[in-house]
């Protein structure tokens, strides 16, 4: 059921996943057989327009949801046995996730929203708020520990929840829409982290309709009603 | 996650919504600052009356027609001082049995007049029960025998008639009959709103004649000890029923009129503590209800914390301690406002009123139950929710 995480294995495995919501009674089908595989390193654009699938897409890369068939391997592990519970511990180990709308806790420093994730990993403290600062020197903004999101502009708090996302360490991060709240010069700063985290080994898959964000992934997915048709040169939808 | 963080995380969500957290938490004060106020008062009544009952002297026995049965109507009396006699002849000494007949009466004394509860009596009163004098003399043996018209005032009867000025000696009048003062009692105080100094003491005889009756209300004995109590109540119950065989007769220790009096009051009491038990219910339904909206409102922090690796445990502890932290402050303002309710009745109102320890851990345990139960359905619901449907909320 569950295997060890071997260098060999990719960090994540999907094949032949669909996933049918059930609205009211009526069946959805938003994604129809999708088989896509993200190995160490990998820069992964998904774009497509709305209804895609690709939302859908990301919620199942990031264990937040599971596949109605096909299978899913995150981490090694396969996602259909894990219950709630072991799907959270999964998120937190493998995953880090970056919203385009930051998702910050309002009311609580920088330094206190990058150590989140290591609360539910049961580490002390002292050493959550020294790694969350450690954190937040990597992606530049160590002169904010103790400053609000609503003391620090879109590209700041966005390099929070970025610091936050790899708090944990990672092998993947899912960046839906990184840069769709931020203006061109602060979603350049935020791409360029990104990439600079990518060369250091971690997987970054975003999720885009920017067409000149997606270009600069090594490997683009373009998604249209629920499938993936890459590789495609015209316009998507 | 651990307990400390739960614990810092439900504190500051509490913070977050001081106005709204103080108001859900009104209901709880004011349910367990209920249940202490009113357990308070009835145990004070409680108290009190045990204190009054015990304060008649000790070992005593009173002897009633009828049966000793709350709820029973009080049977008419067909003792006379015949009867008196058979009792004292089975008691063996005179100076430990009591009579009464009592009447309400209108005694006056110049233009004054007071109401006061005429009781006809032997000599042997103050012996029996536990009476002192504040002034004068107490009635004599010839007094009773001859039917003398004297009379000892309660305090309060003696103030009423006659002010600040010494009674004894002056004339009253009581259903047109005069009477001569020849002592006054000690103050008694209330008990249960009635005043108790209200009286005149009156030989018997005289009280009798003044009634036009033969007949006494009852009577009361003081046994030797406390092992002969019992077989002496039996043996004069056995003579007066064989004097009057158509008459029950009932002979009642102090301990069965406290234990009576206390089966009523605990009743009492109990009925005050679920009445306010109710508004403490009441105030959880409130928390329960605010823990409903909390989780609506912060549906989009209840995603993030999962996508970050939050279980439904996680999620679920943190939403059950806000719930049980807002009760239990509450339940502590509330035994706050309980004693301090409390104390004032006790001090400022003739109500007793008493805490006892058991109704502070009770009113806290039960506030810390409401948020735990209370609080169950509202954090089962925030640690279910679908992190994507949550994280989409906006």
């Amino acid at each position: 059921m569950t295997q060890p995480l071997s260098g060999a294995e990719p960090a994540i495995v999907a094949v032949d996943v669909t996933r049918t919501y059930d609205l009211d009674g009526v069946s959805v089908s938003a994604l129809r057989g999708v088989s896509l595989t993200v190995t160490a390193g990998d820069y992964v654009a998904i774009v497509g327009t709305s209804g895609s699938g690709k939302s859908t897409l990301m919620h199942l890369l990031g264990a937040l949801d599971r596949p109605t068939s096909g299978t899913l391997r995150i981490g090694g592990r396969d996602v259909a046995a894990l219950g709630p519970a072991e799907m959270a511990l999964l998120r937190n180990e493998t995953i880090g996730f970056v919203f385009q709308s930051f998702h910050l806790l309002a009311r609580t420093t920088a330094r206190d929203n990058v150590a989140l994730p290591l609360v539910y990993r049961g580490v002390g403290r002292r050493e959550r708020r020294a790694r969350a600062a450690e954190m937040l020197e990597r992606v530049g903004l160590g002169h904010r520990l103790d400053h609000r999101p609503n003391q620090m502009s879109g590209g700041e708090q966005q390099r929070v929840a970025i610091a936050r996302a790899l708090v944990t360490s990672p092998s993947v991060l899912l960046a839906d829409e990184p840069t769709g709240n931020l203006d061109s010069t602060t979603g350049e700063q935020v791409l360029g982290l990104l990439e600079s985290l990518n060369a250091d080994g971690v997987a970054v898959v975003l999720v885009t309709h920017d067409r000149d964000v997606a270009a600069r992934a090594h490997r683009q997915i373009v998604m249209r009603d629920g499938l993936i048709v890459t590789p495609v040169e015209e316009p998507a939808g | 996650m651990r307990v400390a963080e739960a614990w810092r995380v439900a504190i500051d969500a509490l913070r977050a919504n001081r106005l709204r957290s103080i108001l859900t938490m009104l209901g709880v004060v004011i349910g367990v600052g209920a249940v202490v106020a009113l357990v308070a008062i009835g145990t004070g009544t409680k108290r009190q009356i045990e204190q009054q009952v015990e304060g008649l002297g000790s070992n005593l026995l009173i002897v009633v027609p009828g049966r000793l049965d709350p709820g029973a109507a009080p049977s008419a009396s067909t003792l006379t001082m015949d009867d008196v006699e058979a009792v004292t002849r089975v008691v063996g000494d005179r100076s430990r049995v009591a009579v009464t007949i009592s009447s309400g009466e209108t005694v006056r004394a110049g233009t004054r007049s007071a109401y006061a509860s005429m009781q006809g009596v032997l000599e042997t009163t103050p012996d029996v029960f536990v009476r002192h004098l504040d002034r004068g003399t107490y009635l004599t043996r010839t007094d009773v025998t001859t039917g003398r018209r004297v009379a000892v005032l309660g305090a309060g009867t003696a103030r009423d008639l006659f002010g600040d000025r010494d009674p004894i000696g002056r004339q009253i009048t009581i259903g047109g009959v005069r009477f001569r003062v020849i002592g006054t009692f000690e103050q008694l105080g209330q008990s249960l709103g009635v005043d108790r100094d209200s009286e005149v003491h009156v030989p018997v005889t005289a009280a009798q004649r003044l009634l036009g009756t033969q007949r006494i209300d009852g009577l009361a004995i003081r046994a030797p000890d406390r092992e002969r109590i019992d077989a002496l109540g039996s043996a004069v119950v056995a003579a007066l029923v064989k004097r009057h065989p158509d008459t029950d007769f009932s002979a009642v220790t102090q301990e069965q009129i406290l234990g009576v009096l206390g089966d009523i009051l605990g009743v009492l009491t109990g009925v005050l503590a679920a009445i306010a038990g109710i508004s403490l219910l009441v105030g959880g339904v409130g928390v329960s209800n605010i823990m409903l909206v909390s989780v609506r409102e912060r549906t989009k922090e209840i995603g993030l914390r999962k996508a970050v690796g939050a279980r439904p445990r996680d999620i679920g502890v943190q939403f059950l301690l806000e719930a049980v932290l807002l009760t239990t402050i509450g339940g502590v303002l509330g035994m706050a406002l309980g004693i301090s309710t409390a104390l004032l009745v006790d001090r400022l109102t003739p109500v007793p009123a008493a805490v006892t320890w058991w109704s502070l851990a009770l009113a806290f345990g039960v506030s810390a139950a409401v948020g735990i139960i209370f609080g169950v359905i509202p954090a089962q619901r925030a640690g279910r929710l679908d992190p994507v449907v949550a994280l989409r909320t906006e």
